[in-house]
């Protein structure tokens, strides 16, 4: 059981991430910084200004960004490669394939506004298939910190871990709930609490809203088991498959297409190593659109009272 | 720029080049790459037999020059260079295209000892390039960088990306060349798009370019000697060349952008590059 901190003080994980760069740099000459036109939103900046000419904004070119990190990483630099999520992964989806991951190069692919946290600009600044895309191309790490303290961590462990890693941020302020000392393992879950009644797996700035959910649960005397899964790939399947079998449902929650994110790769786990009812808490195959946020979580599922809508459902089902 | 022995030597080296693309192609079996492999042919004989810095028994050499074949289809060119620069055996590019081999269709820096970067998808190369400079100035390194374009890969936008930024960096130490042979898979570039002015375009880019007849070695060492000499800013050749050089019914001919020939075709092929 993991004890979370409650002081209530929210932050966003790309903030996170500007401090963690930061750090890096001043530990390691080998790191450098990209950005394409957006350091100011993406957090590189801090980066940027205290290290200039270890920082490349490349303009407004996503395309050329990731292939001039791969060449950087082929030079024995550790590049951080830095815009919004949907610009770096759709938009640059070939160069990240053939540029970055296909001859395994050192490139950390960070990317901010990611799911609908670009909320007012709607679809075309949002992303709801990063996580398919990127963790489709065979030698990618997937990685996705829930707040700003993992998101610390994720970075430090990215920029230790040989070969390309994807690690998918949010503008939104989000509760801080780790704790710096706390263990993080890429590939390794972390369970938030202990159950047996239904098992919600949680990737992401949704921690919160599932940590929420399970809370009323509980007050409805139902335990959940909850399991914050920082990585997607690789998966710790095993870690799932065991938690299934105790309590015999899943649940998922992403701020995500239900379509490839941690619910399809829940769902491949279980098919084929213990399958039991799934639930896929998610965007259920749709495009973004303009709103507060908390009206898009709300239009989506994606808010406490609705992933404990779902713990209510699974319980009954299993009765 | 080269003694006549130099440029001898070099000419030899493209003479058997030619033989072992012609000969790996046929081999594999299947339709491959001819035309854009013969034509650079010049261009990588100089570079790795005549200009670049490297260590065919050290490929991971920190202070080598690099090449990026952005033109990666033109593979066989790079594989039968490198080949024959004692990287592999020759007797390797038997297994070009093979499962298993460490010859893949276009070129993976994983598997194939000397090629510097992974390549096939077009207009990604001079990016890669512009980071490797970029890394080597950072370093104080005193390599340098070569990419390798083909004509009908300017369309992509994203060479127009990298040819501003690098600009904009001012990399010195990158030089690109660009195999200028005319002829993309639809037919002539200037038919299907339209690259010129294209010294132009690179000079408005900011970059210093060079026009060379890319089959003489003499004008490309030459080019290659001026623009490792610029300072400020990178270095473009534009190397005029002939698709599908060195085989007579190829030359010029859009089919040649890959083919197979008949067993007779490649002895008559085989004959007419022993006697030239």
């Amino acid at each position: 059981m993991t004890v979370l901190r409650q002081t209530g003080e929210k932050k966003s994980t790309r903030d996170g991430y500007g401090e963690a760069l930061l750090r890096l740099g001043e530990a390691d000459s080998r790191i450098v910084a990209l950005d394409a036109d957006l350091p100011s939103s993406t957090r590189t900046a801090k980066f940027g200004q205290k290290f200039p000419e270890r920082f490349f904004n490349v303009g407004i070119a996503e395309q050329n960004l990731y292939s001039v990190a791969a060449g950087l990483a082929a030079c024995g630099k550790i590049p951080f490669a830095s815009t919004f999520a949907v610009f770096a992964t759709e938009r640059a989806l070939n160069q990240i394939k053939q540029c970055v991951a296909y001859p395994a190069l050192n490139v950390k692919i960070v990317t901010s506004h990611s799911g609908f946290s670009a909320s007012g600009d709607g679809a075309s600044h949002q992303t709801l298939i990063d996580i398919a895309l990127m963790r489709s191309l065979p030698n990618m790490t997937v990685v996705v910190p829930a707040d700003a303290v993992q998101t610390e961590q994720a970075i430090a462990a990215a920029a230790a871990h040989e070969g390309p890693v994807y690690v998918r941020l949010g503008k939104t302020e989000v509760p801080i709930l780790f704790e710096p000392h706390m263990d993080f393992r890429i590939g390794k879950t972390i369970t938030i609490r202990r159950g047996s009644a239904v098992t919600v797996l949680v990737t992401g700035i949704l921690l919160g809203e599932a940590i929420a959910a399970a809370s009323l649960a509980e007050q409805e005397g139902i335990e959940t088991e909850l399991i914050n899964i920082h990585t997607i790939k690789p998966i710790d399947g095993e870690a799932i498959v065991q938690s299934a079998r105790k309590t015999g449902y899943v649940i998922t929650v992403e701020e995500h297409s239900i379509i490839g994110g941690l619910g399809s790769v829940t769902a491949e786990v279980l098919a084929e190593h213990h399958p039991v009812p799934l639930t896929r808490i998610g965007v259920r195959d749709a495009f973004g659109e303009s709103g507060d946020i908390e009206e898009l979580y709300e239009k989506h599922g994606l808010t406490a009272k609705q992933i404990l809508e779902s713990i209510r459902l699974a319980v009954r089902s299993k009765q | 720029m080269g003694t006549e022995n130099t440029i001898k030597e070099l000419e030899n080296h493209a003479r058997s080049v030619r033989r072992h693309i012609v000969r790996m192609i046929h081999d594999s079996g299947t339709a491959g790459h001819y035309g854009g492999s013969l034509s650079c042919v010049e261009i990588l004989c100089c570079l790795y037999f005549g200009w670049m810095r490297h260590r065919p028994g050290d490929p991971e050499w920190d202070e080598r020059d690099r090449l990026v074949l952005s033109k990666g289809h033109a593979a066989p060119a790079l594989y039968a260079v490198l080949a024959e620069a004692g990287y592999f055996l020759v007797e390797q590019l038997g297994s070009f295209k093979r499962l298993g081999g460490i010859l893949q269709g276009h070129p993976d820096m994983k598997l194939t000892p000397g090629v510097d970067m992974s390549t096939g998808s077009l207009g990604q190369g001079l990016s890669v390039a512009l980071g490797m400079a970029l890394a080597g100035k950072l370093d104080r390194k005193n390599y340098r960088v070569y990419a390798l374009l083909g004509d009908g890969e300017l369309d992509e936008g994203s060479v127009w990306e990298a040819a501003m930024a690098a600009s904009h960096y001012r990399v010195d130490n990158l030089t690109a060349i660009v195999d200028r042979n005319n002829l993309q898979i639809s037919g002539p570039t200037e038919s299907f798009m339209r690259l010129e002015p294209l010294k132009k375009k690179w000079e408005a880019f900011g970059w210093e370019v060079i026009e060379v007849d890319g089959h003489r070695i003499g004008q490309i060492l030459q080019a290659l000697g001026t623009t490792d000499r610029v300072s400020g800013r990178p270095g473009l050749i534009i190397a005029r060349t002939i698709k599908g050089k060195g085989i007579r019914f190829m030359e010029n001919k859009k089919e040649c952008h890959s083919c197979a020939l008949t067993e007779e075709q490649f002895e008559e092929v085989m004959r007419e590059l022993e006697s030239g």
